[in-house]
């Protein structure tokens, strides 16, 4: 089974049903869609995509975004998709590292991003097209070329299901960005793991709350089109606004939400969520850091209807573990929801330091392997070698780096991270990348950044940075620095300086004591 | 009411002492882009609006929590007193 089969499927079984909408309007049956991903396959062909490339795209969440999606994979290539709200510099290395053979850019990126390229020396073919919605746009575009050249383009043959369908970038310590490589058959294999966990039909309607360079969006996409449900596009600013994300919920009669836990908090607080009766929320899923107690108490309380999951596991794995929520929740329960048993199509062992599997109910490091596990990162063949260990017999397992401990009910409860990589709003965020970005800023001679969890933050992220002049730095002026090198949700949440920043006995920067300044 | 530049001072020291402790008040001007780089995040967003709600008594628009009408003081003082303007006297 490949990803795109789904579509060649629902097209089949469901060819008038509704397959996207988008919040502004625009929607696309499912015969709409393949036929549209079909004549772009067919043009990334011509432009000369082979089984085993990459096609890149910078678009904005859209239906031409989707029909992109499934272009690429009908080529047999692998999709690497960019956070259209990152600064060029971050994209065009991603795109450049990844070597995409072609690339689906909207015009308002385009300039900035073929200079990006060009400092990489990269020079992928690239199909700009004039803006995105409704997939109007990609469909002009298609249309311009086609009407130059007419011939059919030559036969695709098929990938296997151990090829790459998508490479997605996250947050690396060194400073530069990873990109964890995954096949259909890791996608498919979780997809399926879906189909069971939640039973989705075709009346359901999924939120697409979180960007496609999110695997977030792999439930999303995939497990509507396998099914021939409708997914709802939720646009970048919309899905930072509480009360716009609440009344779609109930306009767009959603009937399965998925996103990190930060926006369902701001929802419960700001979303007035009482006044909106959602009778058709079935399912309220969320994943990608620990959702604070007292929130989720008041979701609940607020939306008592759905079924709640809490879902684990990192892109390298997909979900990997999961939690159904007793509802409703005791009013003095205390603790976040634990992160649950491991999926039934994988599995998991916690280990010590060592490697060695721990007794139950110790704490360890958990490991999982199985079918929907990365074969590892994109031309990082170390750092891939380093992610996995061997425990036991049998094939080696994938280290989450997450700390966990088994409870006397067989779900584990996640304790915190073995190294310093946080979560902000869902996204994975390395305290090192920070650091990496404030390091080019030509005022500042030392930089360490810590985070503390944080009532409201989640994670409150503090950069301590001692400037070359010893003075005080502008905050205005190093917040504009950061947004021109990395994302708005990496960027500090606090600034301190230091004449100097304290040491340890090795002479490395004292974290625990930075730490311990709050 | 308030004259703009009341408004623009209070809201001014309300995103100083709340996002930008110990920042020189010199650096953030009427023409100060907040949003578009990066020195309000989305959360912090909400909380301004919530205090221009609060302190100026008005009703800020889901539509016009957005980068249009919110990305400086300028616009933000402009959008508060659009909205003076229209509300009854108490």
């Amino acid at each position: 089974m490949l990803l795109h089969q789904y579509l060649d499927n629902a097209a089949r079984n469901w060819p008038e049903r509704v397959a996207v909408q988008e919040a502004g309007g625009g929607s696309i049956t499912y015969h709409e869609l393949a036929e549209l991903s079909d004549r772009l396959r067919d043009r990334l062909v011509r432009l000369g995509v082979r089984p085993g490339d990459r096609v890149g795209f910078w678009i904005r969440k859209s239906i031409d975004a989707v029909a992109t999606i499934f272009g690429a994979l009908k080529a047999g290539a692998a999709y690497v998709p960019v956070d259209p709200g990152a600064p060029p510099a971050r994209n065009g290395y991603i795109l450049a590292d990844c070597a995409v053979a072609a690339l689906v850019v909207e015009q308002r990126f385009e300039q900035a991003l073929r200079k990006q390229l060009a400092e990489h020396g990269a020079h992928p073919a690239v199909l700009a097209i004039g803006g995105s919605g409704g997939g109007a746009h990609l469909r002009a575009a298609l249309e311009e070329v086609n009407r130059h050249d007419p011939a059919p383009a030559a036969q695709v043959a098929p990938p296997g299901p151990d090829q790459l369908a998508y490479v997605l970038y996250t947050s690396g310590s060194t400073g530069k960005p990873k990109g964890v490589m995954l096949t259909h058959r890791n996608a498919v294999s979780f997809v399926e793991w879906c189909a069971q966990a939640f039973a989705p039909t075709p009346e359901d309607r999924f939120s697409s709350h979180a960007p496609f360079h999110f695997d977030l969006s792999i439930l999303d996409i995939y497990s509507a089109v396998k099914h021939g449900a409708a997914l709802i596009l939720i646009g970048e600013e919309a899905g930072k606004s509480p009360q716009q994300l609440a009344q779609l919920v109930a306009d767009a009669r959603i009937t399965v939400w998925y996103s990190a836990p930060s926006i369902l908090s701001l929802m419960t607080q700001f979303g007035e969520l009482e006044r909106r009766a959602c009778p058709g929320l079935r399912l309220v899923l969320f994943a990608g850091e620990v959702f604070p107690i007292t929130h989720l108490k008041s979701l609940v309380r607020q939306w008592p209807h759905p079924r709640y999951f809490n879902l684990y596991g990192p892109t390298e794995t997909n979900v990997c573990n999961f939690y159904e929520v007793p509802t409703p929740i005791p009013a003095e329960r205390a603790e976040p929801v634990p992160i649950g048993k491991v999926c039934s199509h994988l599995e998991g062992v916690v280990i010590d330091p060592a490697g060695k599997p721990v007794a139950r109910g110790a704490e360890g490091e958990l490991c999982i392997r199985g079918p929907s596990v990365t074969q590892g990162y994109w031309n990082l063949p170390e750092q891939s070698r380093n992610a996995f260990v061997s425990a036991g017999t049998g094939p080696v397992y994938y280290r989450t780096g997450d700390i966990v401990v088994e409870q006397p009910d067989g779900e584990f409860r996640y304790v915190g991270r073995r190294d310093r990589m946080i979560k902000k709003r869902g996204f994975r965020v390395e305290l090192g990348e920070i650091e990496a970005c404030l390091y080019r800023h030509p005022e500042i001679r030392e930089v360490a950044v810590t985070a503390v969890a944080d009532e409201s933050l989640g994670m409150k992220v503090h950069a301590h940075v001692a400037s070359r002049s010893g003075e005080k730095l502008s905050l205005i002026d190093l917040k504009r620095f950061c947004g021109q090198h990395i994302p708005v949700y990496m960027i500090p949440d606090v600034f301190s300086f230091h004449a100097a920043l304290p040491k340890t006995s090795t002479d490395k920067v004292d974290y625990q004591a930075l730490k311990a300044l709050g | 009411m308030a004259q703009e530049g009341q408004v623009l001072d209070v809201v001014k020291n309300f995103i100083l002492s709340e996002f930008l402790p110990g920042e020189d008040p010199g650096r953030l001007t009427a023409t100060t882009p907040l949003m578009s780089d990066g020195i309000l995040d989305s959360i912090a967003t909400l909380k301004l609006i919530v205090f221009l709600e609060e302190q100026f008594d008005i009703e800020v628009e889901a539509h016009e929590a957005d980068e249009e009408h919110l990305n400086t003081l300028h616009a933000i003082s402009a959008l508060v007193q659009a909205k003076r303007k229209v509300a009854p006297t108490g």
